[in-house]
């Protein structure tokens, strides 16, 4: 059952407005998704109301870190049904969970946020453990804002 | 940070139930009625026919998420020995 455009729309801005590009289509996950080199986040996005209610703005705090993955992704489970089916074939051997995170470096799996791992913790522990795996995995290659804090 | 009004404080949540039987049971708590503990998206380890231990099946599914044996188990009150959340792998 997918819910009306009009009730999920706020939840893709939530995310997109963080600067992280939606993909809704098999095609535009293949295009982000296939191979390639560097680092890349994938949000499961998801209307549920108490995990996704506490992810998003987790990852929206998270992204204010001046270590961040090169690329980001969102799709939205429940709702662009094919292009989160594509995402999730990207993702190895970790089982459909949403809301999740998954960051892959080089196309591989490094670190997965499942959905048990959101539910009941507050934005701001689930963005400190973000932002760890962000200086863990993203700091060689990933997007490093200068001293001064510009995100070029 | 409860976002389910009327609903149980568990609602939603992902949880483990250990069964008197051996059992257990992992997914998301709905709800308890009257035939039991209501489960959704729901894993299930039987020491019986498992090919791990009960541990390594947990640890794998901290790690890997919750491959879905069945999509609601309704488990009786009496069978039902501890309910916990499922917490993240410490590996």
């Amino acid at each position: 059952m997918t819910y009306h455009e009009m009730m999920v729309k706020p939840m893709r801005e939530e995310v997109t407005r963080s600067g992280v590009k939606e993909l809704r289509s098999v095609a535009e996950v293949d295009a982000a998704l296939g191979p390639g080199e560097g680092t890349v986040m994938v949000f499961v996005n998801s209307v549920c109301g108490c995990a996704a209610g506490g992810a998003r703005p987790a990852l929206a705090l998270a992204l204010q870190h001046g270590v961040r993955p090169q690329h980001l992704y969102t799709v939205f489970a429940g709702q662009d049904l094919d292009a989160t089916a594509r995402a999730r074939s990207y993702l190895a051997d970790y089982q459909p969970s949403s809301p999740s995170v998954a960051l892959l470096r080089d196309g591989e799996v490094v670190h997965f946020v499942h959905r048990h791992m959101i539910e009941g913790r507050p934005p701001a522990m689930l963005a400190a453990d973000l932002i760890a795996a962000f200086d863990k995995y993203c700091a060689a290659e990933g997007v490093r804002d200068s001293v001064s804090g510009a995100g070029d | 940070m409860v976002f389910h009004p009327g609903h149980e404080e568990l609602h939603g949540v992902t949880v483990v139930v250990r069964g008197r039987s051996g059992r257990s049971w992992v997914g998301r708590y709905h709800e308890r009625t009257e035939r039991g503990i209501l489960l959704l998206d729901v894993a299930i380890h039987d020491p019986a026919t498992a090919p791990v231990d009960r541990d390594s099946w947990l640890e794998r599914l901290r790690k890997f998420g919750i491959k879905v044996d069945s999509k609601h188990v309704v488990i009786p009150e009496s069978e039902a020995t501890q309910i916990e959340l499922l917490q993240p792998s410490q590996a």
